[in-house]
């Protein structure tokens, strides 16, 4: 034999050598492993101190809260086996169900709960109301702590149980300790997943295997409550920057779930009887169109008025989600279908009334200066917004100078309250995750504080005095009541314009996976593969 | 020689000042905040605030300036914001990858681009001179990541012979690393192809038409012995010099290919870096890139002296 030829054996055998490797690499990685593609790659592991909701959904692998929100919107105990509230409503007793440990061993005790809670009160927009009316945490016993309120709080256990971010997730009390403003340095929690920070390639892969001491409640699971009993040794979340490679892995078999799948690439996976596509997240996602109040002319609420009056909910879904499978025309602040939902004052808002924006703009004395509307052009369901607005507020009497950039040169250009020649802005539109908006706390925008308030700093104190009578009325049906009245003193002095609710599909292959958990983070217990 | 290279070495250390000036000035200049990225949509200005302090976005640009080009002189590229480690150990875990997808995507294409350049030389004017020329105008011409997805539907999902994206190390075994790696590294190569055969073509061409050819010829060295011996060694020193000058275009072609095929390389780290203004990180795979075309084109200077013997530095 030649010597070429002696090469050529040699590297076919160190192949097949390879081949038979990987073979035993993938057998023994092959039992239950959940390869998923997230919407984004996994950078921070500190869910309080960020609320990127990468890292909320990390937390929900990692950590367990005290309640949480079930599919009909009730307050579920989760960490919690049983708790009381005292008839002046000042005092709120909770007991830890047994069984409760940390992955390194140590067993979950008041102390973790209260140092967590209180962590978490000082970053979260729900957590700085609940310790506005905290008048102290009091330490019973290794199971059982108390709240006490300086006066009720009707949002105590709703506050507990907030579903998306930032969520009061329970970690060990030293390192709850660590400053808010400071990240978290250890992976350990409670919860149904141990995060193998050993396997962790930022930038590439995270890895999370059964966390086999995790005791699960026996309800069954309904969003972030009842049992979260895991099913696959691993789960593999996958960092896949392209769209189309994505969708190309997933029916070729290489992934099992892509969280988020691209509304304009469902077509491609019409035909594949394997795959199945679903809105994991009944709630979805709510557009908003913010104005800057500090500025001229949205600092006139006429002009605000004469804004939302131009534009209409219809347009932006058609323009940026296309499929009307996957949006909704929706008047509730608070998101369609849920405790809060009314369309009380959104009349002018839904639907385009281009002749009452024209009219609201001459009383108001619209010099016809042009509104700079940031554009972002990255990010898919974001960038057929804008344009969207500029054609609408032009037909209703609006000059526009829309600006484009990227997604992150918004966010950072947002928080310039600059007058528009030092880069400041006039409008702009995002998203929201709709659990994050479900009530008047929560609801980042309609806080109206002024210069404490999110970008585009509305200010109004009858909005304020409003949020925080709803914040201390127990009754639901008041509370309802107050809702209302916080929407449509919201719509008059317009903080925002909701324009439009939208889903966003998940795609997964069902002919391996099943018992995915609906809601409105995404979640991975319950979850079962077959055919490894 | 050892002078030339001391003294090229030398030259290297202004130019990568300048570099480091101005990536650091332009990321400072460009639009885009770190500390709103890692706070999220939600957070409040406060948040913002305290991030910005804690990343030391808070301080005057010049201090952050002095800050990083202390610690560089130490050696210290810094810390990623983003990605919790140094980015000297995130560039270590990333080079692996794209050196592979480089060395396969060089070798691939020196073993098919002279051959293609020399073969079109050789039969100037021929359908097959026009066929080749023609493949490397429109390897050229056609982006790399549509190429990639025109090769990632024939052979993954028509054919179903290769995986679809990812990559295995190659301690994993040589065929799961290679599988990984066929289709991005022809990817990559068509455009490389495309131009060193073309300059492959016009520089074999040229010597071809000289006097030493025809003797060569006329005392009966055959055609193949002529191109190899004679034309090809002649051509070499535009053809390296065109290696040497793509290496930018390689640099280009990896970040792209590396996102089509979820390669988890610098390509791949460069992207999302830029994209989440991870300034720490950006600064240092500019300075790495900076470093290896200068390096490369110093091995390519050097390179000459044994193609060409009446070359001396």
């Amino acid at each position: 034999m030649s010597m070429a030829g002696i090469r050529v054996r040699n590297i076919a055998g160190a192949a097949l050598t390879g081949a038979l490797v990987l073979g035993q690499t993938v057998a023994a990685h092959a039992e239950s492993t959940l390869r998923v593609v997230m919407h984004s790659d996994l950078k921070i592991t500190d869910p309080i101190w960020t609320t990127a909701y990468i890292s909320r959904d990390y937390g929900y692998m990692v950590f367990d809260t005290l309640f949480a929100l079930d599919a009909d919107l009730n307050v579920r105990p989760q960490m919690v086996g049983d708790y009381s509230v005292s008839d002046d409503g000042l005092t709120y007793s909770f007991t830890l169900r047994d069984g409760l440990m940390f992955h390194d061993g140590e067993p979950v005790i008041s102390l973790d709960a209260v140092n967590s809670i209180e962590r978490w009160m000082h970053k979260d927009v729900m957590g700085q109301k609940l310790f506005e009316f905290t008048d102290r945490f009091e330490i019973v016993d290794d199971n059982t702590f108390e709240l006490h309120l300086k006066e009720p709080y009707g949002l105590v256990l709703l506050s507990l149980a907030k579903p998306s971010s930032n969520v009061p997730f329970i970690m060990p009390a030293r390192m709850a300790k660590t400053p808010g403003d400071a990240q978290i340095e250890e992976f350990i929690g409670s919860g149904p997943f141990v995060f193998e920070s050993g396997e962790w390639e930022p930038g590439n892969k995270a890895v999370f295997t059964k966390f086999e001491d995790y005791v699960p409640r026996d309800e069954p699971p309904s969003w972030a409550a009842g049992g979260k009993v895991v099913n696959v040794d691993r789960v593999e979340w996958l960092s896949m920057p392209d769209q189309q490679t994505q969708v190309t892995a997933l029916a070729e078999g290489e992934i099992d779930v892509l969280e988020q799948m691209p509304h304009d690439l469902l077509p491609l996976l019409e035909g594949e009887d394997d795959i199945t596509v679903w809105s994991p997240n009944p709630l979805g996602y709510q557009y908003m169109f913010r104005m800057n109040w500090l500025l001229p002319p949205f600092d006139n609420q006429q002009v605000r008025q004469a804004a939302i009056a131009a534009l209409n909910q219809e347009d932006f879904l058609k323009a940026a989600i296309g499929n009307p499978d996957y949006y909704e025309v929706c008047g509730a602040m608070f998101v369609c279908d849920t405790t809060f939902a009314t369309d009380a004052g959104s009349d002018l808002l839904v639907t385009s009334h281009f002749e009452r924006s024209r009219e609201l703009l001459a009383e108001a004395g619209y010099d016809g200066a042009p509104v700079v509307l940031l554009h972002s052009t990255d990010l898919a369901v974001l960038s057929n917004l804008a344009p969207v607005a500029k054609q609408l507020l032009e037909r209703g009497g609006f000059t526009v100078d829309m600006q484009s950039m990227d997604w992150q040169t918004l966010v950072s250009r947002r928080s310039n309250k600059g007058p528009v020649g030092e880069g400041g802005w006039n409008a702009l539109m995002t998203a929201w995750v709709a659990a994050d908006i479900l009530n008047p706390i929560s609801t980042a925008g309609i806080n109206a504080s002024c210069e404490d308030a999110w970008f585009g700093w509305p200010c109004d104190q009858e909005l304020e005095e409003l949020r925080d009578a709803f914040a201390r009325e127990t009754d639901l049906e008041v509370q309802k009541e107050l809702a209302t009245a916080i929407q449509e003193r919201a719509l008059e002095v317009v903080t925002h314009g909701y324009t439009g609710q939208y889903y966003v599909p998940m795609a997964y292959r069902s002919d391996r996976v099943e018992g995915l958990v609906p809601g409105p983070a995404t979640y991975f217990w319950n979850v079962r593969k077959n055919g490894e | 020689m050892p002078g030339f290279i001391f003294r090229r070495l030398l030259a290297t250390i202004p130019v990568l000042v300048m570099v480091a000036i101005i990536v650091f000035s332009m990321l400072r200049l460009t639009p885009g905040d770190p500390a709103a990225i890692i706070a999220g949509d939600s957070a409040s200005p406060g948040q913002l605030e305290a991030i910005r302090t804690q990343l030391g976005l808070d301080q005057p640009i010049l201090t952050q300036f002095l800050i990083w080009s202390g610690n560089l002189l130490r050696g210290d590229l810094g810390r990623s914001f983003f990605f919790k480690t140094d980015v000297t150990t995130l560039i270590g875990q990333r080079l692996e990858p794209t050196l592979s997808l480089a060395l396969l995507t060089m070798a691939i294409t020196l073993a098919v681009s002279i051959p293609l350049g020399v073969i079109a030389a050789s039969r100037q004017g021929s359908l097959t001179d026009r066929l080749i020329m023609g493949f490397a105008v429109m390897g050229f011409s056609v982006p790399v990541f549509v190429i990639g997805y025109a090769l990632i539907y024939l052979f993954a999902v028509e054919l179903k012979w290769l995986p679809v994206q990812g990559y295995a190390d190659l301690a994993d075994g040589l065929w799961p690393w290679l599988e990984r790696l066929i289709l991005p590294s022809l990817t990559l190569s068509v455009i490389y192809i495309a131009l060193i055969a073309r300059i492959a073509r016009t520089s074999v061409l040229e010597v071809l038409g000289q006097d030493h050819v025809r003797t060569a010829r006329a005392k009966g060295v055959s055609r193949t012995g002529v191109l190899v011996h004679h034309a090809l060694r002649n051509a070499a020193i535009p053809i390296v010099t065109v290696i040497g000058l793509g290496v930018g275009l390689l640099i280009g072609g990896v970040v792209v290919t590396e996102s089509v095929f979820n390669i988890p390389g610098l390509g791949r780290l460069t992207v999302d870096a830029v994209l989440s203004r991870d300034f720490p990180t950006i600064q240092a795979i500019v300075l790495l890139f900076s470093v290896v075309y200068v390096l490369i084109n110093l091995v390519v200077d050097i390179s000459y002296v044994f193609l060409d013997p009446r070359i001396r530095y």
